[in-house]
C-alpha cells in the first residue's frame, strides 16, 4: 500500500514536471535568439531533469558502487546534451566535445571500477 | 609489418571520418598521428590480419549480426521500460552460469557485450579457461545451466562462431 | 522532412534517456541499477546522436555523431561489465529478493 503511494507521488510529481517543461514555453536560458529553439530547449530541459535523477543517486547512494554508475551514466548523458547544443546552436565543434567527453568518462570508469576492486592505477 | 599496415589504414580511415574533408594539410596531419598511434599501439592488435581473409564473414556481420543486434537492443529497452515503470517492480534477480564454446577473445568481447546489451542480461565475470560466463539475470527463468545458456546465449552463438572461429579448421 | 525525423528520434531517445534515469532511482540494487541504466541510456543516447546525424546531413559534423554512436556501442557494455566486477569483487551481495548467484558460489569453491 506504502509502495504504490510512493510510486504515485513519484509519477505526479515528476509527470508534473514534464508536463510543465513541455507545455509551457520553458524560459530560454540556452541561447535564446537562435531558430528552432523551443523543442531544443524543452529536449534540454528533460535532459536536465534526467541528470537530476542521476545526482540524486550520487548524493544520497548507499554504496560507493552505486555513485560510479551514476557517474558513468551522467558521463553518457552528458554526450546527447553536447549533441543538442550543437544542433541548437550550428556550432559543430559541440559534438567534438561529445566525442572527447564520451572516451574520458570511458577511462575515467574504468579506472575508478579497477580502484573500487581494490587493486592499484597501474595493473 | 602486415598487422601495421591494416592498423594504419583504419586509424587513417577514423581520422577521414572525423575530419571529414579532403585538403592537403588534413592528409599530412592524419598520416603523422595515424603514423605515431601505429608505432605506439601495434602490439595489442597483432592478431587483427586474419580477419581479412575471408571476405564472406562480413557479409554475415553486416546482415546477420548487426540487424539481429539492433532488435534485441530495441526490445530490451522496451523491456527495461516496462520494468522501471511498473509501480510493483516485478524484477527476480539472479547471476546465472552460461557456457560457451567460443575460444578468441574477440568473439568472447562480442559475445559479452551482446549480452550487456540485450534484454535482462548483463556480464559480470569471463572465465576463460572453462568457458563460462557468469550473467547477472534481472528476471531469472532458468537457474540451470543448460537452459540459461540456451536462453541467453543461444541466440547469438551459432551467428558468432560462423563470423569469428572459421579459421580454426583451416589451420 | 528529415529535420521532422530527426526531431522523432530525438524524442525516442529523451523518452528511454528519462527511464533510464528513473531506473537509477527506483531499482533495489547496484547490478539492477547499471543493468537498466546502461541499456537504457546508451540507446536513447545513440537515439539522440543520430537524429541530430539526421538533421544534420552528410557534413562533417554528421559523420562524427555516427562515429560517436560506434564509440558508445563499443565502450558502455565494457564499463558496465568492469563496474559491475568491481562491486562483487568488493563484496557488494545481491537483494535478499535474488533467486541465485552462481558466481559467489564458485568464489568460495576456489577460495
Amino acid at each position: 500500500m506504502m509502495r504504490f503511494l510512493r510510486w504515485f507521488l513519484g509519477f505526479v510529481v515528476l509527470g508534473g514536471l514534464i508536463a510543465l517543461i513541455i507545455a509551457r514555453p520553458a524560459p530560454a536560458i540556452f541561447y535564446p535568439d537562435l531558430p528552432h529553439t523551443g523543442f531544443v530547449v524543452r529536449a534540454l530541459y528533460i535532459l536536465l531533469l534526467a541528470g537530476a535523477l542521476c545526482m540524486y543517486r550520487i548524493i544520497f547512494g548507499p554504496t560507493a558502487a552505486d555513485r560510479i554508475v551514476a557517474i558513468d551514466i551522467i558521463g553518457i548523458l552528458i554526450v546527447g546534451f553536447c549533441a543538442i547544443v550543437s544542433i541548437a546552436t550550428n556550432r559543430t565543434w559541440y559534438v567534438d566535445v561529445g566525442i572527447a567527453w564520451a572516451l574520458q568518462s570511458f577511462i575515467s570508469t574504468l579506472a575508478l571500477s579497477k580502484h573500487l576492486e581494490g587493486k592499484g592505477f597501474d595493473e | 609489418m602486415k598487422a601495421k599496415l591494416v592498423l594504419f589504414v583504419v586509424v587513417f580511415l577514423v581520422w577521414l571520418g572525423l575530419s571529414w574533408s579532403v585538403d592537403v594539410q588534413h592528409l599530412v596531419v592524419g598520416a603523422v598521428v595515424s603514423l605515431l598511434v601505429t608505432a605506439a599501439a601495434a602490439g595489442m592488435f597483432r592478431r587483427t590480419p586474419r580477419l581479412l581473409k575471408r571476405p564472406g564473414r562480413y557479409f554475415y556481420f553486416l546482415f546477420g549480426y548487426v540487424p539481429l543486434f539492433i532488435w534485441e537492443v530495441v526490445k530490451a529497452n522496451f523491456d527495461v521500460a516496462y520494468r522501471v515503470l511498473n509501480p510493483v517492480l516485478p524484477i527476480r534477480p539472479g547471476i546465472v552460469k552460461v557456457k560457451t564454446d567460443l575460444k578468441s577473445d574477440l568473439a568472447l568481447t562480442f559475445l559479452a557485450n551482446s549480452i550487456t546489451l540485450t534484454p535482462g542480461t548483463m556480464t559480470v565475470d569471463v572465465d576463460r579457461e572453462n568457458g563460462f560466463l557468469y550473467v547477472h539475470w534481472i528476471n531469472v527463468k532458468d537457474p540451470d545451466i543448460e537452459g540459461a545458456t540456451r536462453l541467453v546465449a543461444g541466440r547469438f552463438e551459432p551467428l558468432l562462431r560462423k563470423i569469428f572461429e572459421p579459421e580454426e579448421e583451416s589451420e | 522532412m528529415s529535420d521532422t525525423l530527426g526531431m522523432v528520434f530525438i524524442g525516442i531517445g529523451l523518452f528511454f534517456d528519462f527511464v533510464g534515469c528513473l531506473g537509477l532511482v527506483r531499482l533495489p540494487n547496484v547490478y539492477n541499477r547499471l543493468q537498466a541504466a546502461t541499456k537504457c541510456v546508451t540507446l536513447g543516447t545513440c537515439s539522440i546522436l543520430f537524429g541530430v546525424f539526421l538533421s544534420m546531413g552528410f557534413v562533417a559534423a554528421g559523420i562524427k555523431a555516427l562515429l560517436c554512436i560506434v564509440f558508445l556501442v563499443l565502450t558502455a557494455p565494457v564499463s558496465a561489465h568492469a563496474i559491475a566486477r568491481g562491486s562483487h569483487r568488493s563484496g557488494i551481495r545481491l537483494t535478499e529478493k535474488s533467486v541465485t548467484d552462481a558466481y559467489a558460489e564458485d568464489d568460495e569453491g576456489e577460495a
